[in-house]
């Protein structure tokens, strides 16, 4: 006879303590994952009275597929980027703020307070905003840096060591400002011009990872690397020989935004939110967490002073101003998704 | 005291039940295999919607995609489509290296459990499923950190001074089959085991008593009759390798598409393409099948072939 080696364990540490007091309210967040201290949304649900609960996703993609699978109605706030602010709101899944409804809606730097992606600011509030482009290990390599040619055409040395992001949109749209061809261009030649420049740039990219691409830099792994300002400060904090670069031929911005989402169930709770976080400290308090750029006026006195100087946060005087990925037309994005499919085939 | 009568009448307890009792498995089956496979197969003749969904028009389109290429602007007269077959091939390349891996190593492994005496076997059966208990994709970082460039490995070795420089592994396809290898191995070891151990060793008794050596015992003997062990350990392998993605992108660097992750791009990429990325999943689930069918069809020979 075979002796059983299989326990099975009875899980009985279920404890069924009291649950929180009953809130007067709710407010169902949909977010990005590690983007906003748990501090401030306890802050939030104290100052209000209101039970906050939040998903996570992972990409803007992610966040417009959970939404047409069926999750729209089921949270009141969400925070896309801002070329799926557009989308959403050509998709018809936002909400429109009424005027007077956000009395903190002045706090909104000039700059952010209209935007082409939500003309007057119709849906949504800015939540951070940061750039895209690359960092270089200086151990790894010590010329100029401020060039694109360190990801589409670099030097023989760091070929086989360079990160993209693995991002359709951003990697296209920067490899179209190295060309200095416009975003969504549907002209034969230069889509074919920009065909060839990524097949021929893949021979000296290692990997394309977009959530390690921290970790990549950090431990040597990639000498260059595709990355948002924010998260290359971060890696920079665990290895100071990184860099970030402003390339002079350009790179992208990007803006994160709360949105107000169609049908949803607490509307007011979270038009509270939007206010809260519109609020300079509230706003500073992300920032510092996040290390991004916060769209909201009064906020510099209230970050950390190391955060303020930082080099990724400041681009040099000479940096040209950086772009927005765009949203294209049905006909021209086949195009560029070809293109895409054709690199990672 | 159980006799044959005994237990009939204990089976009769259940008999107007039986049909209520096999409820729960058909509503499974059901509602988590049949529906989602025919809503695909729906799906992959309807037209796509931009940015994700379909609208409710029968098109090809989207096999068309598949087997046709039309040039980069659709104006091209259609040639056949290399790309997608492709990606398909490198997916059933690597997935069949990877059984191949699997049975060299898993063979002699499960040989060994089975041949030790039964009080450690479950001891060795356990020791096998162990790093089981640790999620998969944690396994795999994991595995990353320790091939990569300045990692553990490389360092140890440099410092030994055997090797002068790094040895090269992470995104390159060496890496992802160690990935997929290390996985999935315990799916070849088990069926084996499970097959060794009920095989009849005095049959390897009798067929040395007439002279046969341990190799020709081993072939002419022991693989026939664990081979259905063998075989469900391939099959165990080979379907999941098939539609790995986490391996590739993790350690391969994600420089190129698998089948996983070409249907994962179709549905929550920047196009969104649901009926393109349901007919590959309709063509990857024949392609399955075909396999599976072959097989079937190979163990009938086999079994009427044995009776004569």
């Amino acid at each position: 006879m075979k002796k059983a080696i299989l326990t099975c364990l009875t899980a009985a540490g279920l404890a069924l303590g009291a649950g929180p007091a009953l809130s007067a309210g709710k407010l169902s967040v949909y977010h990005w994952f590690e983007y906003i201290p748990q501090e401030l949304l306890d802050k939030f649900a104290a100052e209000h009275d209101v039970e906050v609960t939040m998903d996570t996703y992972d990409s803007n993609e992610a966040l417009l597929a959970a939404l047409k699978g069926g999750k729209l109605g089921s949270y009141d706030v969400a925070v896309p980027g801002d070329y799926m602010v557009e989308i959403l709101a050509k998709e018809g899944m936002l909400d429109t703020i009424a005027a007077g409804e956000l009395a903190n809606k002045g706090n909104i730097l000039p700059q952010w307070a209209d935007v082409s992606f939500d003309p007057g600011r119709m849906h949504s509030i800015p939540y951070q905003w940061g750039s895209t482009s690359f960092t270089v290990s200086r151990d790894a390599y010590q010329g100029d840096i401020r060039t694109t040619d360190m990801l589409f055409n670099p030097p023989a040395e760091l070929s086989g060591k360079i990160n993209v992001l693995d991002s359709q949109g951003e990697l296209l749209a920067l490899a179209s400002i190295h060309l200095g061809i416009e975003q969504c261009s549907n002209d034969k030649e230069k889509l074919k011009q920009l065909n060839a420049l990524v097949q021929g740039a893949k021979e000296h990219w290692a990997s394309f990872i977009s959530d390690g691409a921290k970790d990549v830099l950090v431990s040597g792994e990639a000498a260059v690397g595709m990355i948002w300002n924010g998260f290359s400060a971060k890696a920079r904090g665990e290895n100071a020989a990184l860099e970030y670069s402003y390339p002079k031929e350009g790179y992208l911005v990007w803006m994160d935004n709360v949105v107000l989402l169609k049908d949803a169930p607490n509307r007011e709770n979270a038009l509270k939110f939007m206010d809260f976080l519109l609020e300079p400290e509230n706003a500073a308090a992300v920032t510092n967490f996040a290390q991004y750029t916060a769209g909201v006026g009064g906020v510099d006195d209230l970050l950390d002073a190391e955060l303020k100087a930082s080099p990724e946060l400041n681009p040099p005087a000479d940096a040209p101003a950086g772009q927005f990925v765009q949203v294209c037309e049905e006909a021209t994005q086949v195009l560029y998704d070809a293109i895409w499919t054709n690199l990672k085939k | 005291m159980a006799g044959p009568g005994n237990s009939r009448g204990f089976q009769g307890v259940f008999t107007p039940l039986r049909y209520w009792l096999l409820l729960p498995s058909w509503l499974v089956v059901g509602f988590f295999m049949v529906a989602p496979v025919l809503i695909m197969l729906v799906y992959s003749f309807l037209t796509k919607e931009f940015r994700g969904g379909v609208i409710w028009e029968f098109t090809l389109a989207a096999y068309d995609q598949f087997f046709l290429d039309r040039g980069l602007f659709g104006d091209e007269p259609p040639k056949i489509e290399w790309t997608y077959i492709g990606i398909f091939w490198r997916s059933v390349w690597q997935a069949g290296l990877a059984t191949v891996l699997c049975l060299l190593i898993g063979f002699p492994t499960a040989y060994y459990i089975a041949t030790r005496p039964p009080a450690t076997r479950n001891i060795w059966v356990f020791l096998v499923t162990i790093p089981y208990w640790v999620n998969l994709l944690i396994r795999t970082v994991s595995m990353k950190f320790l091939i990569r460039d300045n990692g553990p490995i490389n360092e140890w070795l440099l410092s030994a001074g055997l090797i002068a420089e790094p040895i090269h592994l992470i995104n390159t396809p060496v890496a992802v089959q160690l990935g997929l290898f290390y996985s999935y191995l315990p799916f070849m070891v088990l069926p084996i085991y499970a097959a060794i151990e009920r095989f009849d060793f005095s049959l390897c008794e009798a067929a040395a008593d007439l002279y046969a050596g341990r190799w020709f015992a081993l072939w002419h003997i022991i693989i026939p009759n664990v081979r259905p062990g063998i075989v469900a350990g391939c099959i165990l392998v080979f379907i999941p390798s098939l539609g790995a993605f986490l391996a590739p992108d993790l350690l391969g660097g994600a420089k190129n598409f698998m089948i996983g992750s070409l249907i994962e791009e179709q549905f929550k990429g920047t196009a969104g393409n649901w009926p393109f990325g349901a007919a590959a999943s309709m063509i990857l689930l024949s392609v399955v099948l075909v396999v599976l069918f072959f097989n079937a069809r190979n163990r009938a020979t086999q079994t009427s072939g044995a009776g004569h």
